[in-house]
């Protein structure tokens, strides 16, 4: 599978008054044509900075410190300013977590999505007009010719993520970055917002990095899942990798605390207990470390590699050490 | 409607509530004198019935006789200095918006760089210094010393230059601060961020989406900054000796000549309130989210 | 840490994997220590070196209004026909005015006047202007709509407006000057702080503090009002230059203090006639006006900063 997307040892940082905040540290995946990745962790963990840095839309004082982005064969990391705006919106789209701040207030609608169009396709403000109409509707806006009218307060929270996916969509972009795009929506309209970006990923083929803290959305879309924790990657795999054959502590405890609706035997939900670590100043060794239960000696001094565990499975603990004692993931 | 009202009224009563008459003089009138003025004024009639034909009056638009000029009515005494003060706030205006938009806006680009702190230390000072001391400060300097422009009156184009900066100086430099804050504010938005993420040049992103609403807080102080402007019309006509509605408002007090105290304070309140009912159509023109008529 | 294979590892000694002993699992070791909402306020506004320097500038004035007229030898009111708008000089280090009068003694007597002004608005906005906005908020519903509706209407006015009306009535004079202060000055605070209190009132612990049967008093005193303590703060600090204006605003209109009281808007506008001979009388009460809101308004944008809890980072 040819890759659109190859994130190579990618590094961010925010310099603030307290010190250097390291957000993402060396974090490495690819995204192939088509296809949909998830990037799933607590909030803190990095995903949404992840996101920032390949868009280059980090504001001040965070800044890629090392690492590539190569999309499409371009590199993207040090892109001048005006080609970048060239990629954005038009190659690489994006929806962002919560749709009720993500429109601008006094703006219409229509306007907001036309304006895309009109700066990267070749359009009139006639054909601008048909095309916004015409993807108001493929996300399943109901009589798109009069909401392209209207502000967004008078859209619902849902209609309104709908109408971030068209604006996102508009220029059928190779890669759509969706972050946490069902966050802040009822768990019903959360399942229509899947289902629609699932519809929409064979219709106009773009791959899609999904990013967010719910597994579950992540089953449903996805065919490869990043693990982050502390802006590290702790495990990667494919999507049957992950969910039936985890192996870093953190993820058992991630899968652990979805809710199993449906399950035999009556369960209790397991948090994880504590806090993600202050990324101001990471202690030495593994980050998850003060949290996991099978923490050893070695995880308190140095951080574990990532090991390979089959094609594209990988993980970063030290369990998985050939001299490590043998843990079971508890159930 | 009902602030118009409220203002007559507590005017009204305030002003009959003082001791002593406009005609009170250190050497007593003699009575037939009096007698014969307050028939005139009709001030012997009682209190509630001065009221009731003031008001009657003033429904007309009639804002009744100066007790201290013979022969002269407040309407005409507004209708004279009106238009000069009008003049007066409409270039302090004009220089608050584009001095005091600008500034605020070119410090929030340049955040933390020299036009910013320039710009800022300017304002800071501008915010704190009054501004009878700018005007007097402004007519020693430019008026006496350099003699560039006219001190005092009212006479040619000049005579505006200074009186205006003088008034607009403090509104100018609060403009100035509060836009930068409000831009910098807006530039945090998630909104921009998604605009920025459609790949629009940061041309657009400023000028498109972050502008418009980082006016919406700046037209909600519009109406304060017009009343502040007004108020401070009082100083700065006395300072350059105009002959405005300011410096005649002031000079009223001075006489004790109630009915023009009264009938200008009648028409600032009128226009105060037709100017945040302008503020209030131009804030839904901005905020989509108001709606007139809520 | 790259895609390094298990087995590309060195040996690692056998002891580095036994489990590690009593885990630390207590929350406070991981997250950051705890800084309270006025210790963090207060080091983030010593961090703030303008709003320092304002604050020392406020201590200054004070120290020099309530001392520097018992030291000098000079009264505000003895006037030196020989010595007419001297200069500044050894003897008289402002100079003197056009009757005069020392203008260092007279400068300093207006910092009495405009921190006695400055003193009075603040207890005003602190006393009637929380009183009357936490009733508001706190009764809600129709009490508070008529309330509201009350310092609405005034509001729609310039309070300079008001204060000139109740001077004309009043008459001139410090005492006046008080009084129509009292009358206007607490209504912004009013509103800031029924605003507070109407989003405040709706959390989760004053309904505890209701459940636990506090009654309404206690609720505003012990719950509410400590809670707006920040905005409060801001408030006056933004009131007291206002105030201090005001009344060299209407001074300078001659509606402020009686002579020979001498404010510093009293002092410039006797200065404005001479202003061609002595401009120096004009110079130094301009002076002490600007300093004084210059300093007032720098440690007032370095509370807004300080005590805004929306740029807590």
């Amino acid at each position: 599978m040819k890759n659109i997307l190859e994130v190579k040892n990618l590094s961010t940082s925010f310099f603030t008054h307290a010190g250097e905040v390291k957000a993402v540290k060396d974090i490495s995946f690819n995204v192939g044509i088509g296809e949909a990745i998830g990037i799933v962790g607590e909030s803190g963990s990095g995903k949404s900075v992840t996101s920032l840095s390949i868009m280059n839309l980090l504001s001040f004082p965070g800044k890629v410190i090392n690492g590539s982005v190569c999309f499409a064969g371009t590199e993207l990391t040090n892109l001048k300013e005006k080609k970048m705006q060239l990629v954005r919106g038009n190659e690489i789209g994006m929806i962002f977590q919560d749709p009720m701040t993500s429109l601008n207030p006094v703006y219409t609608v229509g306007n907001q999505i036309m304006e895309s169009l009109l700066r990267h396709q070749k359009l009139n403000r006639g054909e601008a007009r048909k095309k916004a109409i015409e993807m108001l509707s493929l996300v399943g806006i109901p009589g798109p010719e009069n909401r392209l009218n209207q502000y967004p307060h008078e859209f619902s929270g849902g209609m309104r993520q709908r109408v971030m996916i068209a604006m996102a969509l508009c220029c059928k972009p190779k890669l759509l970055i969706a972050d946490e795009p069902t966050t802040a929506l009822d768990v019903t309209i959360q399942a229509q917002i899947i289902e629609l970006l699932k519809d929409l990923k064979d219709k106009i083929n773009t791959s899609i990095i999904l990013i967010t803290h719910d597994l579950g959305v992540v089953a449903e879309l996805c065919s490869r899942v990043i693990v982050m924790y502390a802006g590290s990657v702790v495990e990667k795999g494919t999507t049957r990798d992950v969910f039936y054959n985890p192996r870093h502590p953190y993820t058992w405890g991630l899968l652990k605390s979805i809710p199993i609706v449906n399950a035999d035997h009556k369960e209790r939900l397991i948090p994880i207990d504590g806090q993600p670590p202050d990324l101001l100043n990471t202690p030495p060794g593994c980050p998850f470390c003060p949290r996991c239960d099978h923490a050893m000696q070695i995880c308190a001094q140095t951080q574990p590699p990532l090991s390979q565990l089959g094609e594209q499975h990988l993980a970063a603990c030290w369990l998985l050490h050939p001299g490590a004692p043998r843990v079971e993931r508890g159930r | 409607m009902v602030t118009i009202w409220m203002v007559v009224t507590i005017t009204f009563f305030l002003m009959h509530a003082i001791p002593g008459g406009p005609f009170t003089r250190e050497k007593a009138l003699p009575p037939a004198v009096m007698k014969n003025i307050e028939e005139r004024y009709h001030l012997n009639d009682p209190l509630w019935k001065q009221y009731t034909d003031y008001i009657q009056n003033l429904v007309r638009g009639d804002l009744g006789p100066s007790f201290k000029y013979q022969g002269v009515t407040v309407n005409q005494i507004i209708a004279e200095s009106f238009p000069i003060s009008a003049q007066l706030g409409l270039a302090s205006l004009f220089i608050m918006l584009f001095v005091g938009l600008p500034a605020g806006i070119i410090s929030a680009l340049r955040q933390t760089k020299w036009q910013d702190h320039l710009a800022m230390s300017l304002a800071t000072v501008g915010v704190a210094v009054p501004n009878f001391v700018v005007a007097t400060l402004l007519m020693y300097i430019v008026g006496v010393k350099l003699g560039w422009l006219p001190t005092a009156r009212w006479l040619s184009w000049q005579s505006v230059i200074m009186p205006s900066i003088a008034l607009a100086g403090y509104y100018t430099a609060y403009v100035a601060r509060l836009t930068r804050s409000s831009v910098l504010e807006v530039l945090q938005q998630d909104y921009i961020r998604t605009a920025r993420a459609k790949g629009l040049p940061e041309r657009v992103v400023v000028y498109k989406h972050a502008l418009k609403n980082a006016l919406i807080p700046i037209v909600t102080y519009l109406g304060p900054i017009l009343a502040g402007i007004l108020t401070g019309s009082f100083v700065i006509e006395k300072i350059f000796a105009i002959p405005g509605l300011g410096e005649h408002f002031v000079a009223s007090i001075w006489n004790r000549d109630y009915t023009v105290i009264l009938g200008v304070t009648v028409f600032y309140a009128t226009l105060l309130v037709i100017v945040n009912l302008i503020v209030d159509i131009l804030y839904c023109f901005i905020d989509p989210r108001i709606r007139l008529g809520k | 840490m790259a895609d390094i294979p298990v087995s590309g590892i060195h040996e690692i000694s056998k002891d580095k994997f036994t489990p590690l002993p009593a885990r630390k699992k207590d929350i406070a070791d991981i997250s950051r220590p705890s800084v309270t909402y006025w210790g963090d306020a207060w080091r983030r506004l010593r961090q703030n070196k303008m709003a320092m320097l304002g604050m020392y500038t406020i201590i200054f004035i004070i120290l020099l209004a309530i001392l520097g007229p018992i030291l000098s030898p000079h009264s505000y009111s003895d006037q030196f026909l020989d010595k007419q708008g001297l200069g500044p000089n050894n003897e008289h280090w402002f100079g003197t005015d056009s009757l005069g009068r020392d203008l260092f003694v007279r400068v300093l007597y207006g910092a009495r006047i405009s921190l006695a002004v400055g003193l009075v608005a603040s207890l005003l906005n602190l006393t009637v202007g929380v009183l009357y906005g936490g009733i508001a908020g706190l009764a809600g519903g129709r009490v508070d709509n008529v309330m509201m509706r009350i310092v609405d209407m005034f509001y729609s006015i310039p309070l300079v407006l008001y204060v000139i009306l109740m001077m004309v009535v009043i008459g001139p004079g410090l005492k006046s000057i008080f009084m129509a202060l009292g009358l206007v000055y607490w209504l912004e605070m009013a509103r800031v702080v029924r605003a507070q209190i109407l989003t405040l009132k709706e959390q989760e612990f004053v309904m505890a503090a209701r459940a636990l049967g506090a009654s309404q008093a206690r609720i505003l005193f012990r719950h509410l009002i400590p809670n707006c303590m920040g905005p409060i703060i801001i408030t006056v600090s933004m009131n007291i230059p206002l105030a201090i204006f005001t009344e060299a605003f209407l001074s300078f209109l001659g509606l402020g203090v009686a002579i020979p009281m001498a404010s510093w808007g009293v002092l410039a506008s006797d200065a404005l006639p001479a202003i061609r001979s002595y401009p120096h009388m004009l110079f130094f009460p301009a002076m002490a006006i600007s300093v004084t809101m210059l300093a007032f308004n720098f440690l007032g944008d370095g509370l807004r900063d300080a005590l805004d809890p929306r740029l807590r980072k």
